[in-house]
């Protein structure tokens, strides 16, 4: 187990090297950068004043030497300066991470709380009417773009209660304070309800016909520990996987989400950075994504051992 | 039906451009809340070339004079006193002096005095060690030799010729006084005035929040606390903000006709606006090459042109037909209507005019066995695509088939600056409704923002002779042969101006929306709140 954990440690940090210079020459593959969108903005170009500006942003130097420039300073934690804003990166990155931290994990608790317990009715319940309803729902959660639905429950707030949940810093009350991050979360966390629980319910379909299940009936359990002690133990494995990879898909429904609720989170944050080519923006917040999705994937490789002992990696 | 809505964005426009109610004595405190579209670059207003930074940021600054707020026209009559106290022409129209008013701080306490609008212009013209990162007005300030002080309160512009419209140039939201004493760096992120608001934090695509400036020279102002911009790009969350009563006023300007519908309807108490916003939208075309360096071949492009369906698709009937300055009554240098009409593709008969486009394109060797295949770049922007698709449409009744180019913004001017296109769909913004901003900053020789480098000499001497021209008659009339010839060499075909809608709750007071500039009414200092 212990040369397991070495092994996996050292491809994550292969792996993310090899992010490192992908984000890195991708960023400069892409037309344009900072200067360019200044000047365009200023509607005209001057190439002196142009170069100027590329010189004292270090966007003259050779690509490799950026590089070197980026990961040295990232390995004595100095993330460089925000070309927009003119504050240091960390500055600009660490007040977003609380924020969006908190709407993804309320996502995924809303996605796991919900997904998980409708998936094992709906596989007991099969072919019922329950059944066809909550596979009805879960569908319409895989077709609703996040966005779309983010804007329908703030019409709805607006005309229902006059009131919209977007982000406030300071709210004046706890339910604020809940419907700040709640509703957002719902939002982006209705499709991976839906992911999850039809995930759920084919895992759970797939055990409740398998021979120990019929055992542990004939030996008189009863229904709701058939269901919750022998078969969702065993049909969680695959919940879990699904959960951990979208925990990793979930900054791409944040942006979107973040966006249509104002809320000043990362996930916009980047796109807003990505659309002015801050690279240093750009570049740190990618691996700090990079970070978390190694790290969310590493931890699921671990809990399998630990919920499932017939697994022992490297034995 | 159709008729009803021609009489509702009637009674629209007739509601005046300053606030509707704005009657009573003005009550003190509250903050005014305003959502602003996108997140600035920096709080820099001489490094920006959008109202995006004017409208947060210029309730931070003076002018040494500035266009009287609450009058929504702005024009030399409009022009008053800010930090000058008073100003002064010499009599050959080459030096304007201005007195500067006493005992006026900066937000952080030291003094203003002449010695900072020197350093402003110096910095302006390219004239001193600290430079700014983008300095996009420097043409703005061509003719001025020298600014020189005599003691701390007293500044002179020395003009290498007359130029009568200088004064209206200092007079818009671009031209406020920095302090000698904060670096240009300073002055993107922590911005020091001696404006009615102090800068108190810009939180990048979060927030822009202003306080109240206690110290403010002008006695009893501002009357609100404060002013805090949320940076919603989102423009349904925006709007629905707004609805619900989360802002007090919407972006100025930012509202679409179509979306002011949904507002009037949603919040039916608001008070709402339209007004042009001195942005035309118009075509570049590269004359330099096949095929437009032919003379016919543009001309037929500008007969080709149907300007009133482009108004009724894209604003619902709500933008003005004009040449290159903004049509009346808006706008103050536009030509009369028949000077206007009869213009080659101005006049109102669309298939006339076609019909002689043709004519010009088979002279040119094209026709219905033979059409001439281009590609129109434009922004990848809603407001410079839907216009470049119209173009579209409309010009393959003229044997020309194009395509739509659509361009990353990053990648715009680079390509323009290139002259890496035979066609393109542009926006032009007038920062100040005068012919000098828009005549040299657009049409002239050598000018940067002159992406066609068009270049007409006899012109140029016209542009020289109007802005020398103190008689306003007679530089009106100026003006519009200027701008005729301009047309008829289709330098730049203008397709339309646009108007754009803003709107507050009704007990937001002393608003006032300017009627031909989008860049110069957000001092804010007389707007309170009856609430």
């Amino acid at each position: 187990m212990f040369a397991y954990i070495v092994r996996r440690l050292a491809l994550m940090l292969v792996t993310l090297v090899g992010i490192s210079i992908i984000i890195f020459v991708l960023l400069r593959v892409v037309p344009g950068n900072i200067v360019d969108i200044l000047f365009d903005a200023a509607g005209f170009v001057d190439p002196t004043d142009k170069a100027n500006l590329e010189k004292e942003l270090g966007l003259d130097l050779p690509i490799y030497q950026q590089y070197l420039n980026w990961i040295g300073g990232l390995l004595h934690g100095d993330l460089g300066y925000s070309y927009v804003s003119e504050k240091p990166a960390l500055q600009e990155i660490l007040p977003r991470i609380p924020i969006t931290a908190r709407l993804a994990a309320l996502a995924l608790l809303f996605s796991a709380s919900i997904g998980i317990p409708l998936g094992v009715l709906s596989a007991v319940h099969q072919g019922s009417r329950l059944d066809y309803t909550l596979r009805v729902v879960s569908l319409s959660g895989l077709s609703l773009p996040s966005f779309w639905l983010g804007l329908l429950i703030l019409m709805a707030s607006v005309s229902l209660f006059g009131h919209m949940p977007i982000y406030n810093p300071n709210p004046a009350t706890w339910t604020e304070a809940f419907a700040i991050y709640a509703v957002p979360a719902m939002a982006v966390g209705f499709r991976s309800a839906a992911l999850t629980m039809r995930i759920t319910r084919s895992s759970m379909l797939e055990i409740l016909r398998q021979d120990y299940i019929r055992t542990a009936r004939a030996k008189g359990a009863s229904e709701a520990s058939v269901n919750y002690r022998h078969a969702l133990k065993n049909a969680i494995l695959p919940v879990i996987t699904v959960i951990g990879i979208e925990a990793a898909f979930l900054i791409g429904g944040l942006i979107v989400t973040e966006t249509v609720f104002n809320i000043p989170g990362v996930a916009r944050f980047l796109v807003e950075a990505l659309r002015w080519r801050d690279y240093p923006i750009v570049q740190n917040l990618v691996m700090l994504i990079a970070v978390v999705v190694v790290v969310a994937n590493f931890t699921v490789d671990m809990l399998y051992a630990a919920i499932d002992p017939r697994i022992r990696y490297g034995d | 039906m159709r008729s009803v809505h021609a009489l509702a964005a009637a009674a629209l426009l007739l509601l005046p451009a300053h606030d509707v109610a704005s009657a009573g004595e003005p009550k003190q405190g509250g903050i005014l809340r305003v959502y602003h579209r996108d997140s600035p670059g920096s709080a820099s207003i001489h490094e920006g070339a959008t109202f995006s930074i004017n409208i947060p940021f210029m309730s931070v600054f003076n002018n040494l004079v500035v266009f009287k707020q609450d009058v929504a026209q702005n024009s030399a009559d409009s022009i008053v006193p800010d930090l000058a106290e008073s100003w002064a022409w010499s009599n050959d129209g080459k030096k304007l002096t201005f007195k500067l008013k006493q005992g006026v701080k900066w937000h952080d306490g030291k003094p203003f005095t002449a010695a900072d609008v020197k350093c402003t212009f110096d910095m302006l013209m390219g004239k001193s060690q600290q430079k700014f990162r983008q300095n996009p007005r420097k043409s703005w300030y061509n003719q001025v030799e020298d600014v020189t002080t005599n003691g701390d309160f007293e500044a002179s512009f020395s003009l290498k010729r007359p130029q009568p419209a200088l004064l209206s140039l200092l007079a818009s939201g671009y031209t406020p006084v920095y302090p000698c004493h904060v670096s240009p760096a300073d002055m993107r992120t922590k911005p020091v005035g001696t404006g009615p608001f102090k800068f108190v934090e810009f939180k990048a695509n979060e927030s822009i929040k202003l306080t109240k400036n206690h110290d403010y020279f002008k006695k009893g102002l501002p009357h609100l606390d404060g002013i805090e911009f949320t940076i919603i790009p989102n423009r349904s969350t925006a709007i629905l903000g707004f609805v619900s009563g989360k802002f007090d006023m919407t972006f100025p300007t930012e509202v679409s006709i179509p979306l002011l519908k949904e507002v009037k309807s949603q919040a039916p108490n608001a008070a709402c606006v339209v007004e042009p916003v001195n942005v035309s939208t118009n075509i570049i075309i590269n004359s330099s090459a096949p095929p437009f360096d032919n003379l016919d071949i543009r001309r037929a492009l500008a007969l080709a042109l149907d300007r009133k369906a482009f108004v009724s698709i894209l604003f619902e009937g709500q933008a003005d037909i004009g040449g290159v300055m903004l049509p009346a009554p808006g706008g103050l240098w536009a030509m009369p209507k028949e000077m206007l009409e009869s213009i080659p593709g101005y006049g109102p008969d669309v298939n006339a005019n076609r019909e002689e486009a043709r004519k010009l394109m088979q002279k040119a060797g094209y026709g219905p066995d033979k059409r001439l295949a281009v590609k129109i770049a434009t922004r990848n922007i809603p407001i410079y695509r839907d216009p470049a698709v119209i173009l579209i449409d409309q010009i393959k009744n003229i044997y020309i088939d194009g395509e739509l180019d659509v361009v990353d913004t990053a990648q715009w001017f680079p390509k323009v600056a290139r002259k890496d296109y035979s066609l393109g769909l542009n926006l032009t913004g007038n920062a100040v409704d005068d012919p000098d901003q828009s005549f040299y900053e657009n049409y002239s020789c050598g000018s940067e923002r002159n992406y066609t480098n068009y270049c007409n000499r006899e012109i140029e001497k016209l542009f020289d002779q109007q802005s020398m021209e103190k008689d306003v008659a007679k530089r009106k009339k100026l003006v519009w042969e200027i701008d005729k010839k301009l047309q008829e060499d289709v330098a730049r075909p203008t397709i339309l101006h646009s108007r754009a809608g803003s709107c507050w709750h009704p007990y937001v007071k002393g608003i006032t929306i300017m009627v031909n500039s989008s860049y110069n009414g957000y001092r804010y200092e007389d707007v309170w709140m009856d609430k």
